[in-house]
């Protein structure tokens, strides 16, 4: 059961990712990214790690794409961008992406089957409390190092966004 | 023999399955009809805060008012604009009904009623109601029309910000229950109900609340006077129906959470446990619904200067000295 789900949402994954890139509408694109973050959460979820699965949700699905829907409304792209969108998906630009990932996909299944069959790593629960506690012991600096970046682009978009001073307008 | 393995066929027949059915059809049936009944209730209530009468005609005090309502709506002629993104129009109240149902299936009623009981519940309602966001965004992009556009961006920077909130203001509750499951928050609220030690978080989780049900005086995407109805001004019919319900069933999910989080949830002397969380649900619901009729809309720079300047640093401190608390104890 546990297998059959993880094929279903995987598949699910693979089959939403292609319709980002073929989509024309950005909007219809942007969903369709949604959808593969959700199945991947649900991944995450059934190899019991329902903590990541959460965050997944709250801040790929939830925050990060809906401001770039946000974005894409703001726009106004009209027909005029899908028409361009619909050149760039000739057949000739398909070529050099599609090697280079066949590539990937070669090296991939080489390594998957590199492994002894059946070896799976050990589907335990991990529990919220055991991320806490790894994010803020072995891994403090990470955390720090990320918290010092959302600083910096903090204060950038501060600096961007403040009124103008009387004398920077003149 | 045959006796027993009957008594276990029909034991088995009742714990797994009838049990779960009833458990689940009855919170689905109950929610959707309590949001339903809140159009009445919220006309007929708001009318009497104002001197008028409201809808008295059908049926008992006008109950029957529902009804033909709900029957115009059926009729209705279901149009989608020519202009509209169809896809996304057609998903958008779809969402937003999902989205609501969804959070009922983490919420205990009673120590025996209650769909799943997660884990991560907090996280999973964190989760399901920052989706809800898309309904909104979706409606007033597809629609294809600058009131409806303004409305859909009021909802996407109102709701992302105030989620913030949400979010940590329910870290103190966490803090003090040592677990994301809803059961074991209201469990740990047996003796003192959260709203004591964490009035703060109490606070600021009900304002968040109204801003992320787009309530008044939080319902600034659909402004009537300034955005005609805001995101769904194109729609009609039943599509525009799921979202009016949707917005009820919306307010029962805040209400009921608030009452899980901070008011003891099921806990309570002499009355059974249903009745107590029914009841105490019942009474934020109207909270909510005289409140929106009392307060005016700020302006949305207003809103949001509030939320980033008062509502942040406030929800953070109410963090810290929990945090600090906890760990002196």
């Amino acid at each position: 059961m546990e297998a059959f789900t993880f094929y279903l949402t995987s598949g699910v994954a693979i089959a939403s990712v292609i319709m980002v890139v073929t989509r024309v509408n950005a909007i219809h694109a942007l969903l369709y990214l949604v959808v593969s973050s959700l199945s991947l959460a649900v991944i995450f979820y059934i190899l019991g790690a329902p903590f990541v699965a959460a965050l997944e949700v709250i801040v790929y699905a939830g925050a990060i794409m809906v401001l770039f829907v946000f974005v894409i409304m703001m726009l106004n792209l009209g027909p005029r961008s899908e028409e361009q969108e619909r050149a760039l998906l000739k057949p000739s630009m398909w070529v050099g992406p599609s090697g280079l990932a066949f590539i990937l996909l070669v090296i991939l299944v080489y390594v998957i089957t590199q492994q002894p069959f059946g070896a799976q790593s050990p589907a335990s629960l991990v529990e919220s409390k055991e991320v806490g506690a790894a994010l803020y012991g072995p891994y403090l600096l990470a955390v720090e190092l990320s918290s010092m970046l959302l600083m910096a682009g903090l204060i950038s978009a501060y600096h961007l966004g403040r009124p103008l001073k009387k004398k920077d307008q003149e | 023999m045959m006796e027993t393995g009957m008594g276990d066929w029909v034991t088995f027949f009742y714990q797994q399955m009838l049990f779960p059915l009833l458990n689940v059809g009855g919170i689905l049936f109950g929610v959707l009809g309590l949001a339903a009944l809140l159009i009445w209730v919220e006309r007929r209530m708001v009318a009497v805060l104002q001197d008028r009468l409201g809808p008295n005609r059908i049926g008992p005090l006008g109950v029957g008012q529902l009804v033909a309502d709900t029957i115009k709506m059926f009729f209705k002629e279901d149009w989608v604009p020519e202009f509209a993104d169809k896809f996304t129009f057609i998903i958008a109240p779809a969402i937003v009904m999902a989205v609501a149902l969804l959070g009922f299936a983490v919420v205990p009623m009673s120590p025996s009623i209650g769909i799943v009981d997660l884990n991560i519940g907090i996280l999973f309602i964190m989760g399901v109601t920052s989706l809800g966001v898309y309904s909104i965004l979706l409606a007033g992009y597809s629609s294809a029309n600058k009131y409806a556009l303004i409305g859909g961006i009021r909802t996407a920077a109102q709701t992302v910000s105030y989620e913030v909130y949400m979010g940590l203001s329910l870290m103190g509750v966490v803090m003090l229950t040592g677990s994301f499951s809803l059961r074991d928050i209201v469990n740990a609220q047996a003796d003192l109900w959260f709203v004591v030690p964490q009035f703060l978080g109490f606070i600021i989780f009900t304002i968040a609340g109204f801003a992320e049900t787009h309530r008044a005086p939080f319902n600034l995407p659909e402004a009537e006077q300034e955005l005609t109805q805001g995101f769904h001004t194109e729609y009609s019919g039943m599509k525009f129906g799921m979202f009016y319900i949707g917005e009820y069933a919306g307010v029962v999910l805040a209400s009921a959470l608030i009452v899980t989080l901070f008011l003891g949830g099921w806990h309570g002397p002499f009355l059974p446990p249903l009745v107590w969380f029914l009841g105490k649900t019942f009474a934020v619901i109207l909270f909510f619904i005289l409140v929106g009729s009392i307060l005016p809309r700020p302006r949305y720079d207003q809103l949001m200067a509030f939320g980033w300047k008062v509502m942040l640093p406030l929800s953070l401190l109410n963090m810290i000295v929990t945090a600090g608390i906890v760990l002196m104890e």
